[in-house]
């Protein structure tokens, strides 16, 4: 039986939550949001979580319902991530640990999407899209490691959409993607946009330009910014299902999980189900309490890596903006 | 299309088996993706058949095989091509044979694609699942590398280019594909970069070096110094 307490903080998102062997005994989080037109910046970001962290943490455990003694382990992530707001959360996971005498473990962040999407779904050997702010990677597992087989080669999708809401002045509120979805869902005409697919990686960051380029032109001929947004989506995602679609034929695999922040918007996981229908493939996909960062991710991921045994040096403990996935070796797995 | 029958369903759409003309064929139907807006998915079905017909009669002049073409149809968006009835994909012949058969095959990958990039031929989505090795004696036998040959398919992603720049990414995109399928992958690359310097003397040089610039560029990738 492990109880995991995990701290997440890498990008404007600040997360703890409570794992108890596979169950969720709390999920706390406070995003920090910027005005319209304005994106996060780390010093500002990495403020807010420490103006927060102690509020949400006592959240966290007054929720879980368990002692600070009954906790096996502290989890924390290690990266990839912004350096400000990770390092002030580290410092906290440290700071506990010590105070409570408990292990401390650094996780990847990609790895706590992964592993939470395979808990609550249930997914036996997916194929992992993972959409966020920071992050685009089409990933499969194969020998002890979560391969990378396509990604972006520029931009994150996420940060595609949060730029282009900057563009058009949408709220950020609760999140830029949240904001172009609804509009889209009200557009109507289509706008031919670059498209960027090379192999199994893509690129986002020649559409962005194009939108930030002609918006206004667009806006002036008669589109709408619904329109616009609705192009948007349907153009980068169906660049994210085409490459999605090539990673699965390529590994003969028949399950798609999706995860990350962009991965609650119901556009993308409608148009991976039809994909995925028309292969005989099956759709995995979780809502925004799991899809979005938080900090049971990252108590799931650990828990995993300390019930196999993994142990970090005090001095491994530290931060790192740069982490890739394919780095950590999944010891927890024996497929 | 009568007489076809479903084959398999590949990364970009059907593929079917047949006989046309009185010869095995293959069928690859874009089927219309559901998924996509109807403008787009016309639009890029349109753009993949031309350059996937285009590139392999470009390859044809180079003396790189591929399937042979028989006919494109647009309005059913579907190409016909050579079928051969006994071949192996590259990824599995690799996982059953021996590190030095495998390095051995890289070595002739590596070549056919120096030649390739010669004619300025990008095929824009190298994995080890879009290679085929076909028997010269039309046997199910893929034992002895010199009874095989080499075939290249899947060039919907293909396009014309002579800066070393396309070649260096087509070249990452085959490594990364290896990295993530085999566990020889290191040597096997290093065979494949061998054969193509063989085939492609005036240009690999300035190719090896975008390959290094392209290598760098990866995301989150650990950086010392």
């Amino acid at each position: 039986m492990v109880i995991a307490l995990g701290l997440e903080g890498s990008a404007n998102k600040l997360g703890i939550g409570i794992m108890k062997d596979g169950k969720v005994l709390s999920n706390c989080r406070k995003t920090y949001i910027t005005p319209p037109g304005e994106g996060f910046l780390p010093k500002e970001t990495a403020e807010h979580h420490r103006q927060n962290v102690t509020k949400v943490l006592k959240d966290a455990i007054d929720q879980s319902g368990v002692k600070p003694s009954e906790i096996d382990v502290i989890c924390y992530t290690k990266g990839p991530g912004m350096g400000a707001p990770l390092a002030s959360v580290a410092v906290v996971a440290r700071t506990i640990a010590q105070l409570w005498n408990k292990p401390l473990l650094g996780v990847n962040h990609c790895i706590g999407h992964i592993e939470m999407g395979r808990l609550i779904t249930g997914a036996a050997n997916p194929t992992v899209l993972y959409v966020s702010g920071g992050n685009t990677q089409i990933i499969a597992y194969s020998r002890e490691r979560y391969r990378i087989f396509g990604e972006t080669i520029d931009i994150a999708v996420g940060n595609c959409l949060d730029r282009f809401a900057r563009v058009l002045k949408l709220s950020n509120d609760p999140s830029p993607g949240y904001n172009i979805e609804q509009m889209a869902k009200k557009g109507k005409k289509y706008i031919q946009l670059p498209y960027c697919v090379k192999g199994m990686d893509v690129s986002f960051s020649g559409i962005l330009t194009f939108m930030e380029e002609r918006a206004e032109k667009f806006l002036k001929d008669g589109y709408t910014p619904e329109d616009l947004c609705f192009s948007l989506q349907e153009t980068i995602f169906a660049m994210l299902v085409e490459t999605t679609e090539r990673a699965l034929a390529h590994c003969n695999s028949q399950e798609v999980l999706i995860v990350g922040g962009v991965g609650c918007n119901e556009r993308l996981q409608e148009m991976m189900k039809q994909m995925c229908d028309e292969r005989g493939a099956k759709l995995f996909a979780t809502d925004e309490r799991f899809c979005i960062d938080n900090g049971v991710m990252i108590a799931q991921a650990g828990a995993e890596m300390f019930s196999s045994g993994t142990k970090m040096k005090w001095e491994d403990c530290f931060i790192t903006q740069r982490y890739r996935t394919d780095e950590v070796k999944v010891t927890w797995r024996n497929d | 299309m009568e007489g076809f029958e479903l084959f398999k369903q590949g990364a970009e759409g059907r593929i079917f088996k047949g006989t046309y003309l009185g010869k095995p064929t293959i069928a690859k139907e874009r089927f219309v993706k559901k998924y996509r807006h109807p403008d787009l998915d016309s639009s890029l079905t349109r753009e993949r058949i031309k350059s996937e017909s285009r590139s392999i009669i470009r390859c044809k002049n180079a003396g790189i095989r591929t399937p042979a073409l028989y006919l494109v149809d647009f309005n059913r968006r579907i190409i016909f091509m050579e079928h051969f009835e006994n071949s192996i994909v590259v990824k599995d012949f690799i996982s059953s044979v021996s590190e030095e058969v495998a390095n051995k095959l890289a070595c002739k990958v590596g070549a056919a694609l120096g030649k390739m990039h010669a004619s300025n031929i990008i095929h824009g989505d190298l994995t080890t699942s879009n290679m085929l090795l076909v028997n010269k004696n039309n046997q199910a036998v893929y034992e002895e590398l010199k009874d095989l040959d080499l075939i290249f398919i899947d060039f919907g992603l293909s396009h014309i280019e002579s800066s070393a720049e396309d070649k260096g990414v087509d070249l990452y995109v085959l490594e990364r594909a290896l990295i993530s399928t085999h566990s020889l992958a290191k040597s096997i690359f290093e065979q494949v970069l061998d054969g193509y310097k063989s085939e492609y003397k005036s240009g690999f040089k300035e190719v090896f070096i975008k390959l290094e610039e392209v290598r760098a560029r990866g995301r989150k990738r650990t950086m010392v110094g």
